[in-house]
């Protein structure tokens, strides 16, 4: 292992250990080192994908280890911009430890040298792929801050504050932020399943196979598709979006895993 | 100036004394400097500070007689105030040396407030400590328990949650309209009759730039005069399921007997209002809004008791901070000993050098009385002998005293080297024991 991903995971961990520590002692400079830790993991783990790009021309995605380090990678960087408008101190305890796991499990797994087809080393792929990671980056994010935003809710709701009710912030900060990882989302799926198709094409000859997996992007698709219309046409928010944003996410959650298991 | 100060906290607060006592022995800022001016003087107070609000009067003082001082004080609040001591005598408490430093470190900290946390009493307490900077009533010992209390109360203030969340119904309305709405500038409020809290609530509401603001009754005058205090809009009570459209907190106080909403008022209103969210504050009793609705999307229902709920959790949690903050005071306290215990060290010292130069020069007197022949030489030489042997036998000793090692029992033994050599009885005259 590197060098500098043994430094990403290290200030990956570190990092969220301090976002936990934000949440329980609400303690400001202890959220300002947990960033500050996070951004420099971010910061070398990008030198490790970009290193990773460069020297095969893939988007590092070309095996398990690859894209699990891939999309944490991708999750980090959705989070840190997005942090700069919505200043969501709290969903670092989650975004943090999700890159930490992805990174941790990728670190562990075997890096079989991956022989790839000449074909496959397309634009197509790259941005099939590269759309796709950021994309399910962003939708993580967006279920993190619906599953906040349902804790928060239940308190609300029922009338008891609790630890959460102090720590959580308004429920209008967690739907405008689940709300913008959708914008920023959508398009990326939308980007990603086009491309996809167009690969498809190219590689097997056909558009759309009626795979499982294939159907199951499709049916991700659908589900965010719905969610955003419902957002913009008639001003859904709240818990039902909060709702429909977790089931997306795990449905797309269960489309990545078919992609690699079958 | 040698001998022993002690810290004595004289006072009466919201627990030891009710009302009618404290308002007549509550001291004006007028009366302050009358009162320093006056204790000032008195011989056996040597430095003082006296701090007064509407829950507590307390005379902070440092002084060598301390039952002395106490008596001084009580006489000077009864001669003052005209009042018999035997009236309010039963209310005072006296606390002496670390209690003392105890109790005026949790007055400033607010934890012996009658809301815990409360921010205003470091404030009352650092303008009478200007008053007796003022007039030069505080001495060594004071500026520095003073600023002592003043830094404890900082450090609990921060490093507890002692100050957080709401107390009051009409904040927690506030601090719950934060948490669904986020920013509340900009969110219109309707007020549903009138009512003091209910009128407090709005206030708050528009002080954190909520706006517009409209207001119903049930007689439309006292509605214009209602929306005139908070540059509002008055609309008619028939209106109000219109307005539900636009509006975003909803503060009901009516004298209704029955619920004026109702869950079937809100069909289709939320997909008119684009689903965003509405929060109802309902103080009236019985209650306006219908509980039933708190069940709908993005619809929040709150009424008296729920709040009042809310707000005995954040007085159970200052509670729980308060512990946390009486930690840091116990802290402050063993600290603030140290360095007065330290203080007593060097006029210990200085009194037993004193002591034993007196005694030198007394005998050396005496032998150059009876020998008159000794030369100029002579005489230097036994003066030198003398001063020799008062410096050795009193290096140890001074040593001693002034270890750092000894830091709790510091005070013991500069009481016991006190006693042993008694450097606190009048230096003449020493009868010398025979044989």
């Amino acid at each position: 292992m590197s060098l500098l991903f043994a430094s990403t995971i290290a200030c990956y961990i570190a990092s969220s250990l301090g976002y936990q520590g934000y949440i329980l002692f609400q303690k400001r400079p202890i959220y300002r080192v947990a960033n500050i830790l996070l951004w420099v993991g971010f910061l070398c783990h990008t030198v490790v994908v970009g290193l990773q790009y460069f020297e095969t021309g893939h988007v590092p995605v070309r095996n398990l280890h690859e894209t699990l380090s891939s999309f944490g990678w991708a999750v980090v960087g959705v989070f840190l911009i997005l942090q700069v408008k919505y200043h969501l101190m709290v969903l670092g305890a989650l975004v943090a430890p999700l890159a930490t796991l992805s990174v941790v499990i990728a670190s562990m797994l075997p890096r079989p040298p991956v022989e790839l087809a000449p074909f496959v080393k397309s634009l197509w792929r790259t941005l099939h792929v590269g759309t796709l990671i950021v994309g399910n980056a962003a939708f993580a994010i967006a279920c993190f801050a619906g599953i906040l935003y349902l804790i928060q809710e239940k308190a609300i709701k029922e009338k008891r504050p609790g630890f959460f009710f102090r720590r959580l912030p308004s429920l209008k900060l967690l739907d405008s932020m689940g709300y913008a990882s959708l914008i920023v989302g959508f398009p990326m799926l939308t980007f990603g399943v086009i491309t996809g198709v167009v690969y498809a094409q190219m590689v097997r000859g056909r558009f759309w196979t009626w795979d499982p997996k294939e159907i199951l992007a499709g049916i991700t698709w659908l589900v965010f598709a719905a969610l955003l219309h419902e957002r913009l046409a008639v001003g859904w928010q709240g818990r039902r979006a909060a709702i429909m944003t977790i089931v997306g996410f795990v449905i797309l959650l269960l489309t990545f895993v078919l992609f690699f298991v079958g | 100036m040698a001998g022993k100060r002690y810290i004595v906290a004289i006072g009466l607060n919201h627990k030891t004394a009710p009302v009618e006592v404290r308002e007549r022995l509550a001291f004006s800022s007028e009366d302050t400097p009358k009162v320093l001016e006056a204790m000032g003087q008195d011989a056996c107070v040597d430095e003082i500070a006296l701090f007064s609000t509407c829950n507590r009067v307390e005379f902070l003082l440092a002084t060598k007689e301390a039952p002395k001082a106490v008596e001084a004080v009580k006489d000077f609040m009864a001669e003052f105030k005209n009042t018999p001591r035997h009236t309010f005598e039963q209310a005072l408490y006296v606390y002496h040396g670390d209690e003392a430093v105890r109790h005026i470190f949790r007055v400033a900290a607010s934890l012996d407030s009658m809301v815990v946390g409360e921010p205003q009493i470091l404030g009352q307490i650092k303008e009478s400590y200007l008053h007796a900077c003022d007039y030069r009533t505080c001495g060594v010992v004071l500026n520095r328990l003073m600023h002592r209390s003043f830094s404890v109360a900082k450090r609990v203030r921060t490093e507890t949650g002692i100050g957080d969340h709401a107390v009051s119904i009409s904040y927690a309305a506030v601090e719950l309209g934060r948490k669904i709405f986020g920013e509340l500038e900009g969110k219109a409020v309707l007020l549903l009759g009138a009512g003091e809290m209910a009128e407090l609530a709005v206030e708050h509401l528009a002080n954190n730039r909520a706006q517009p603001i409209f207001v119903a009754n049930r007689t439309f005058e006292r509605g214009l005069e209602l929306a005139e205090r908070f540059r509002g809009t008055a609309i008619r009570f028939e209106e109000v399921r219109d307005y539900l459209r636009q509006v975003d907190i909803v503060i009901s106080s009516t004298g209704a007997p029955g619920y004026i909403l109702v869950r079937d008022d809100f069909k289709g209103l939320m997909r008119a209002r684009r689903n965003r969210p509405l929060f109802f504050i309902d103080i009236a009793v019985p209650r306006d809004i219908d509980p039933e609705i708190n069940r709908i999307n993005n619809v929040y229902v709150y009424d008296i008791d729920d709040l009042k709920t809310a707000i005995q959790e954040n007085i159970d949690e200052r509670q729980q901070e308060a512990l946390r903050g009486e930690r840091i005071v116990d802290a402050a306290v063993i600290q603030f000993r140290r360095w007065f215990q330290s203080l007593d060290v060097v006029p210990t010292v200085i009194a037993l050098r004193d002591k034993m130069e007196e005694i030198r020069q007394k005998e050396l007197k005496k032998t150059f009385g009876s020998l008159s022949a000794a030369s100029e030489e002579d005489r230097a030489a036994i003066d030198r002998l003398t001063a020799a042997l008062v410096n050795k036998i009193l290096h140890g000793p001074t040593v001693f005293l002034k270890q750092s090692a000894h830091k709790d029992e510091k005070s013991l033994y500069v009481d016991m080297t006190r006693r042993l050599f008694s450097l606190d009885e009048p230096g003449e005259p020493e009868p010398e024991p025979q044989g």
